[in-house]
């Protein structure tokens, strides 16, 4: 099944003004799944929906916040037998760049969004819920209020909601500028009314999160996903695109590719069919050189030419890959939040690397050592190499560094600058070597980054 | 001169630190207040809010200070936050920059003497599929060019609406806050 055959769930509605109201929603036949969860029994000893949650697991809904974690995992874990609180908390803090599909969610379908909720908090015995939502999206927040009201004023929020006897409370959450609070532990500290520091994990926030209380952290868009799960039954829902990364996923394909843009589609997709057919090709007609495959911590794949990789074996990078969660993992890179950012002949691989050290080396939140030193040694090693600088043993010293970034650090920010300076710097190898030698980059006619 | 929330933002202040178990967790959204009625965040209001909040005041400086998007006190009317990460710069985010120094007379983290503006260079905005992309206050800016700057610039100095805003104000009467909850669901706990 090709993406011209797929009709849209996330991205229904998607740029049409004035989509997002609970009138539009419900001609739609919304809020009528989360009725359907409702009216399911919870056992009382754990305070849960075990048919939901059997739904969910053959669903085999898997996270959509980057990790790609079956949703079910985190639910299996939850810590149900504690007699403290439980909380829900939106991820919306979509900071990875490349990544820009939750505020289109928002903006657009954030009853989608509630509905997702309302299942998820009855599902699990939860009665509190906040959406964290990331501080430049004001519009987005705005529109996000604007529903949350209209669900409260409806009565699909608030006390004893729709009769159940359940209260379901949300509130929207605005973040204040801060790449660190999309991964989950610094957005629970933030919404503590903390700076956005990461915690230890273990205890993993199901067990331990906000308020030290029992708490389910989800991206947007794996939430938007549950209405469809229960209209069509986890069975089902399972049974679109590949057998282990079911169901639709949104890719933000950005970067020199003609048609920019949003695509929803089925993860049976290839690179390919994603940057030549979606796409429209290479900007300019130009020849492709490489793209990052999910979010900017994600490994770059090489399209011009072949590399030696780190075991020294020679090797060459597919365009005939299917975009889903496990094949670009057994590809060496990963799918992350299936953000896909194209880079053309003319793009400089030391200046784009350069780039994203510096920001992640911004966005560090400085609580640990190999994260705070080692981003900022890597952006005065690259920043050495891009004003002319460079040394010939600077390459290797690159890769030194960020070899001992990862696995060391509280949450993995460190990681995500690590990786994808170890891609770059073992595939386009050559383009490093020849900056510090000439104190210039190899490539002609390189575009300004 | 002290700072104290106006009617509208204490009836949301007073709302918010309902909907948490702490009071602690109605920081970040406090501050939000405080800069949508200063038009930027002093130390002075950061003190008030520590005391609403029986927060140490040198904490509340903390947790400000580590967050970048928060309005600062003697910033310009007009914050400009162009988008310097990856997905905008494959697309020229160094010509919108320099569009903005050159039409705005101001260097990177510059405010002008009659605090009409401040330009500023930012990390992902996540707006990539439309890059490269401006932050103007609560507005972004999608798609730019350097000509599209020029107009942009224009306007804000004659005080007028700038062209080519892509999202916003999209909803009547611009961003009203927590308010539509306040009012729909005014009980708390």
């Amino acid at each position: 099944m090709l993406v011209k055959d797929y009709k849209p769930i996330l991205m229904d509605g998607a740029y049409k003004k004035g989509e997002w109201t609970l009138e539009n929603y419900l001609k739609k036949g919304g809020y009528e799944m989360a009725k359907k969860v409702l009216a399911m029994p919870r056992d009382p000893a754990t305070n849960n929906v075990p048919a939901m949650i059997d739904e969910v697991k053959k669903s085999n809904l898997r996270g959509r916040g980057g990790a790609g974690a079956p949703a079910s995992m985190k639910w299996g874990f939850f810590d149900f037998k504690s007699k403290k609180q439980r909380y829900l908390t939106v991820n919306c803090d979509e900071s990875e760049p490349g990544t820009c599909k939750d505020r289109v969610i928002v903006t657009y379908n954030p009853h989608l969004l509630i509905e997702g909720m309302l299942i998820a908090m009855h599902t699990m015995g939860i009665e509190n819920a906040y959406i964290y939502i990331r501080g430049e999206y004001v519009v987005e927040f705005e529109h996000l209020v604007a529903a949350v009201a209209e669900a409260y004023k409806a009565g699909y929020l608030g006390k004893n909601v729709l009769g159940s006897g359940f209260n379901f409370q949300v509130t929207p959450h605005r973040g204040a500028g801060a790449y660190i609070c999309g991964e989950e532990t610094g957005l629970l500290s933030s919404l503590e009314g903390d700076r956005g520091y990461p915690k230890i994990k273990p205890p993993f926030p199901v067990v331990e999160g906000a308020w030290r209380c029992p708490t389910l952290v989800h991206n947007t868009q794996t939430l938007s996903l549950l209405p469809s799960i229960v209209r069509q039954g986890g069975e089902t829902w399972a049974k679109l695109g590949p057998q282990k990364s079911p169901g639709p996923m949104v890719y933000c394909l950005s970067g020199h590719v003609k048609n920019r843009g949003l695509y929803e589609a089925p993860m049976l997709i290839t690179m390919k069919e994603l940057v030549y057919e979606l796409g429209g090709g290479i900007q300019d007609d130009l020849a492709l050189k490489a793209v990052i495959p999910g979010g900017s911590s994600m490994p770059v794949m090489k399209y011009n030419g072949s590399y030696v990789g780190t075991d020294g074996k020679e090797k060459t990078d597919s365009l005939d890959m299917q975009m889903d969660f496990d094949t670009l993992l057994a590809n060496n890179s990963l799918l992350g939040s299936a953000a896909v950012i194209v880079m053309h002949e003319r793009t400089c691989m030391v200046s784009a690397c350069y780039n994203l050290v510096r920001f992640y080396h911004h966005e560090s939140c400085g609580q640990c050592t190999p994260c705070r030193e080692g981003t900022g040694w890597l952006e005065k090693l690259i920043s050495r190499i891009y004003h002319g600088k460079g040394k010939p043993e600077d390459v290797d010293t690159l890769m030194s560094v960020a070899g001992q970034m990862s696995g060391t650090t509280i949450c993995l920010l460190s990681d995500s600058c690590a990786m994808p300076v170890g891609a770059f710097v073992t595939k386009f190898r050559e383009e490093f070597k020849y900056f510090c030698e000439n104190g210039k980059s190899m490539v002609k006619d390189a575009i300004p980054l | 001169m002290g700072f104290a929330f106006n009617d509208e933002k204490r009836k949301q202040f007073d709302w918010l630190v309902t909907r948490y178990p702490t009071k602690q967790a109605a920081l970040l959204p406090a501050l939000r207040l405080v800069e949508a009625q200063a038009g930027g965040v002093s130390q002075e209001a950061m003190d008030y809010v520590a005391g609403e909040l029986d927060l140490p005041p040198a904490f509340v400086y903390g947790v400000f200070t580590f967050y970048s998007h928060y309005r600062r006190e003697g910033e310009g009317k007009h914050i400009v936050m162009v988008c310097q990460t990856l997905p905008c710069a494959l697309k020229g985010a160094c010509q919108i920059v320099d569009a903005f120094k050159e039409h705005l007379k101001l260097g990177v983290g510059e405010t002008d003497a009659e605090k009409l503006f401040t330009l500023k260079k930012v990390e992902c905005l996540g707006s990539c599929t439309t890059a490269p992309v401006a932050q103007i206050n609560d507005d972004y800016f999608e798609n730019l060019t350097p000509e599209k700057v020029r107009d942009i610039v224009l306007a804000l100095k004659n005080n007028q609406m700038p062209p080519h805003i892509s999202n916003g104000p999209s909803l009547e009467g611009g961003c009203k806050q927590w308010m539509p909850i306040v009012e729909a669901y005014p009980e708390g706990k």
